[in-house]
């Protein structure tokens, strides 16, 4: 059985993205979940399904308890860091489709900037055991780290540049400028990021996303009871997830330049019926501007090793082949753990996409990546 | 050797692991073992308690030769625990053994202008504290 076009998004809702929010993360994800229902034109006792995030300490009953819900039907949890969101969609539609719920409600949440710091947290969490065990103690610690090993091996191998890394940042934050939601509203060059502080080589300051406060939902129903609300469904055509060969020890990965995003890719495309070739605009996970030019390679947007080039020369610009972050993604928009990528598409694809709205924007893709490796996509389209 | 350690220890300590005891002890030992699968031969690492070949979960160790190339580094100037404050820039290598595994640790004596992918580099051992032992690479 396929699920292509078997289900939808029919609601979105944010909050305000932000350094401080002055606000509990219950609260940032409530306020998010209920602007999501209501943009669906759902009540929240609607909602029979939750998918919180498995990383946080918001868990189902707290959706239950604040939202009313009297009969929550399913509820799970996708432990894929920040391909969670993207992979959640993925159970979302095999519940819905297989008639265990009719509506269901993906929300996150976080002060990630005012609260515990993303770092500190990452240490903790069991899909980074092995990493506790056998590099902290030398010092291989953070992500911008453990990344950055990959990076380098990319560069050594395929004469990848750090120019080419500037590329993303700097097109993702001219996107930024243009949305009133976006932490970051500074122009910035390509020299900017070339003079930005070098946190762990090849990576610098503009290498690295931000770390924020604040929340985003998504409401997934079926095709049949999306057409009675209150938008235009925007079809699920294809969605997957994917997990790298070692997941929790990128040291021990045959090849450290893939990601799980590669296996997910051939799934979700084929499962949508399209190629590449016919996404109108991309969404990318980018906690770091490597993660978001390996991604596209593992996307098959390009040839392994080819994602510099490809990077270049405007293809990723808003008037470019394949506009991506249009909403100025984790680098400069907010870290909302890749559900504002969700949001984003979702509200490309409505055409509501403000003063960043691709032109004729039909069929979208939108990846979450997470831990050491784990990829998810999910290709829609209005 | 100990009594030239500092008293207190401010870096990231391993957490104690049944299954990887036998890595650290050796490590304590200057005579790094490497788990490797009783049935089939083949050498893993992380430890764990499964071999991923032939689902055998019977284990020895054997002494690693400590040659290695390196795969890919990165050179840190920001330090992500305070331990490390004191250790910048550190120069962080991911090394493939000869066992065909791959280790992550502190490089010594290596300027970063001769990195290369495929550098030969040698296992050494630096005691920590008296009671944990870490690997560092040197020029071969």
């Amino acid at each position: 059985m396929s699920l292509k076009d078997k289900c939808a998004v029919t609601g979105v809702g944010e909050t305000a993205y932000s350094k401080n929010s002055g606000k509990s993360v219950v609260a940032l994800q409530m306020e998010a979940s209920l602007k999501a229902i209501a943009d669906a034109g759902l009540k929240p006792t609607d909602i029979d399904g939750v998918i919180p995030y498995g990383n946080l300490d918001v868990v189902a009953e707290e959706f239950i308890t604040n939202l009313g819900i009297q009969d929550l039907r399913f509820s799970a949890t996708t432990p894929l860091g920040g391909a969670s969101c993207v992979a959640a969609i993925q159970a979302a539609v095999s519940a819905l489709v297989t008639g265990v719920a009719n509506h269901v409600l993906i929300p996150i949440g976080r002060n990630g900037s005012s609260g515990e710091r993303i770092g500190a947290r990452a240490a903790d969490l069991p899909q980074f055991r092995t990493i506790g065990e056998f590099e902290m103690p030398s010092g291989n610690i953070a992500p911008p780290q453990i990344y950055a090993h990959m990076a380098r091996r990319h560069m050594e191998m395929y004469g990848t540049t750090s120019r080419q890394l500037a590329e993303i940042a700097v097109t993702v934050r001219s996107n930024a400028i243009l949305n009133d939601n976006a932490v970051m509203q500074k122009p910035m060059t390509i020299e900017d990021h070339q003079n930005s502080r070098m946190i762990s080589d090849p990576l610098r300051l503009f290498d690295c996303c931000l770390e924020s406060d604040g929340g985003a939902a998504v409401v997934i129903s079926t095709t049949e009871r999306a057409k009675d609300l209150a938008h235009k469904p925007i079809y699920i055509m294809g969605v997957a997830e994917g997990h790298p060969d070692s997941p929790s020890a990128i040291t021990q990965r045959p090849d450290i330049t893939t990601l799980g995003t590669a296996k997910a890719a051939p799934r979700a495309f084929g499962m949508a019926g399209v190629t590449p070739k016919d996404i109108d605009v991309a969404e990318i996970y980018d906690c770091f501007t490597y993660i978001v030019m390996c991604q596209l390679e593992d996307l098959g947007f390009c040839k392994k090793g080819e994602g510099g080039d490809f990077v270049s020369n405007g293809r990723i610009a808003l008037d470019g082949e394949l506009p991506i972050n249009t909403h100025g993604g984790l680098l400069s928009q907010s870290h909302i753990i890749g559900m504002n990528h969700v949001c984003e598409l979702v509200k490309q694809l409505r055409g509501t996409g403000g003063k960043a709205q691709v032109a004729n924007a039909e069929v979208g893709l939108v990846t979450g990546y997470g831990d050491m490796g784990d990829g998810a996509v999910a290709i829609m389209r209005n | 050797m100990s009594n030239t350690l500092p008293d207190t220890y401010d870096k990231p300590m391993p957490p104690l692991n049944r299954d990887s005891k036998p890595f650290w002890d050796s490590m304590q030992e200057h005579a790094m073992r490497l788990q490797r699968c009783a049935d089939c031969g083949k050498v893993r690492h992380y430890p764990r308690p499964v071999c991923d070949s032939c689902y055998s979960m019977e284990a020895d160790w054997v002494r690693a030769s400590g040659n290695g190339r390196v795969h890919s580094w990165t050179i840190s100037h920001h330090a992500f625990h305070p331990g490390f404050l004191g250790n910048l820039p550190l120069m962080l290598l991911t090394v493939d053994l000869d066992e065909g595994v791959r280790i992550c640790a502190q490089a010594r004596d290596i300027v970063p202008e001769k990195l290369s992918v495929g550098m030969p580099v040698l296992l050494d051992y630096e005691d920590a504290t008296d009671k944990l032992t870490l690997p560092v690479f040197r020029p071969a």
